[in-house]
């Protein structure tokens, strides 16, 4: 009985697994060598390693991709994807997955889904990044105070060098907003 | 020789001695930057954790603008990320019609058309390949002789496209350094990564990263580098990596414009070492000391 209630799945798991199947395109000529995980310079600090990880998403396994922290602490860097031996996109798909967590809103990956809104958030508003304006959007949408107070050194000391200031967020002139909305438009349609 | 400049958001802000000390070099060069009209962000690596077409119409947005302007030249890119983002599209719509479609569709709005004809260059790229070491060699006025330089070169200049060096052993920053009497300070870690936005998503990560870093760069005068990211994940947290530590990093991490510069005979307010966040007295001293026009 409690086998069959495993193999249940509920609707918002299946529409989970549907969302990552372009990153499992990426994956399907894997080898499970594990040379990414011992490329990447962040396996330490990962709950799973690379290897596994693709190992469930091959499975279509969501349920336990996303208890891991793995694909968030991905810092783009381009290792493994040069050393894979069977030539496959995996820092692609790692930012697929980043892109799931992202549009699904959850919550184990708040803080760096949130760090990359409220900078696409200023890009939006205002064309450039406004980097203090950023930071201050991402220290408003955690509301934990302990997070500014992390930054307050390095803050002052920038705006010492007037390198940045204290940027109130404005609604800017939108500059972007129209190819935002056609690039979500587009997406929401494939 | 011209280039269309872009110079990115960073350039504007946190890095802004970074864009300053570029300008000025390529002005003691003799080679014309002309700025990219209405830029604007490429997405850094923001973009593409939220949506993956933006990813593409970001940084293609300026593309499609540089194929506008009068002068028909390379862009020019000092950020990594920036130029990474700006390649990746150059690269990926050579095969990819269906991604370039949708990329048109998005910029339409804009009454924007990307046709893929101009070439994105990292300004690595264009000091080894375009200007070459022994023009700036030619151009050295003071000598840097006595210091010992770490070339660090961070990811996404390298990888994943390799375009003007090897992307697991680089080594094209070399020759530049060499050019200004500095010696290359022997390290392996050039293109290893600095934690890039970990250090504020996942810091108890990124930190590792740094301190790693910090740690073979130990015996260096200074680690030189190309990107604002790798600069200041590498100079802000110099303190904490020493405090997690016990020990004490401080090491100035200069941009490559800024050191070959110098070495020009560029001074303080085109090469703007006073916006860097970690210049040690000791380092001031021997620049003093050494830094006497020939």
């Amino acid at each position: 009985m409690e086998a069959a209630a495993d193999i249940q799945t509920t609707a918002s798991e299946r529409s989970l697994v549907n969302k990552l199947a372009p990153a499992r395109t990426l994956l399907l000529a894997c080898i499970q060598c594990g040379t990414c995980s011992g490329s990447c310079p962040n396996a330490d600090a990962m709950d799973m390693s690379p290897r596994y990880l693709w190992r469930l998403l091959l499975t279509d396994n969501a349920q336990e991709i996303f208890k891991s922290r793995t694909f968030a602490l991905c810092s783009t860097c381009y290792t493994c994807t040069l050393r894979c031996p069977r030539g496959l996109q995996l820092t692609d798909a790692m930012s697929l997955l980043k892109q799931v967590a992202a549009s699904e809103n959850l919550p184990l990956y708040k803080r760096s889904v949130r760090f990359y809104r409220s900078f696409m958030e200023s890009v939006r508003r205002h064309g450039r990044v406004r980097e203090m304006e950023f930071m201050t959007l991402y220290f408003m949408s955690m509301k934990n105070p302990v997070i500014p107070l992390k930054f307050t050194p390095l803050g002052m000391r920038l705006m010492a060098r007037r390198k940045v200031s204290v940027e109130i967020p404005s609604k800017g002139t939108q500059k972007l907003d129209a190819m935002f909305r056609k690039a979500k438009e587009i997406e929401e349609q494939s | 020789m011209k280039y269309i400049y872009y110079p990115g958001c960073s350039l504007e802000g946190t890095a802004a001695e970074y864009s300053i000390s570029t300008l000025a070099l390529f002005e003691a060069l003799g080679i014309e930057l002309i700025e990219l009209d209405d830029w604007t962000c490429c997405g850094a690596t923001a973009a593409e954790g939220v949506s993956h077409l933006l990813s593409f119409a970001l940084p293609a947005r300026n593309l499609a603008m540089a194929e506008k302007m009068k002068a028909k030249s390379d862009i020019l890119v000092p950020c990594s990320a920036c130029y990474l983002n700006l390649k990746r599209v150059e690269q990926e719509i050579k095969d990819d019609h269906s991604l370039l479609r949708k990329i048109n569709q998005v910029l339409a709005v804009d009454d924007l058309v990307l046709k893929g004809t101009v070439k994105t260059r990292h300004l690595l790229d264009v000091l080894v390949t375009d200007v070459a070491p022994d023009d700036i060699a030619s151009k050295i006025v003071r000598s840097l002789d006595g210091f010992r330089i770490a070339a660090y070169y961070g990811c996404q200049c390298l990888r994943p496209y390799a375009v003007f060096d090897d992307p697991e052993e680089p080594r094209s920053m070399e020759p530049l350094i060499t050019a200004t009497g500095a010696s290359v300070y022997p390290w392996d870690m050039g293109g290893r990564c600095c934690g890039a936005s970990l250090m504020s998503t996942a810091p108890e990560a990124g930190i590792e990263l740094v301190a790693a870093l910090l740690e073979d760069a130990r015996d260096a005068d200074a680690i030189v580098t190309v990107c604002p990211m790798c600069q200041m994940n590498l100079e802000a947290y110099q303190k904490k990596a020493s405090k997690q530590h016990h020990t004490r990093y401080e090491v100035p991490v200069l941009y490559l414009p800024q050191l070959l510069g110098l070495a020009m005979g560029l001074n303080d307010e085109k090469v703007r070492l006073d916006l860097n966040l970690c210049v040690p007295g000791s380092f001031r001293k021997k620049l003093a000391g050494t830094l006497q026009p020939a």
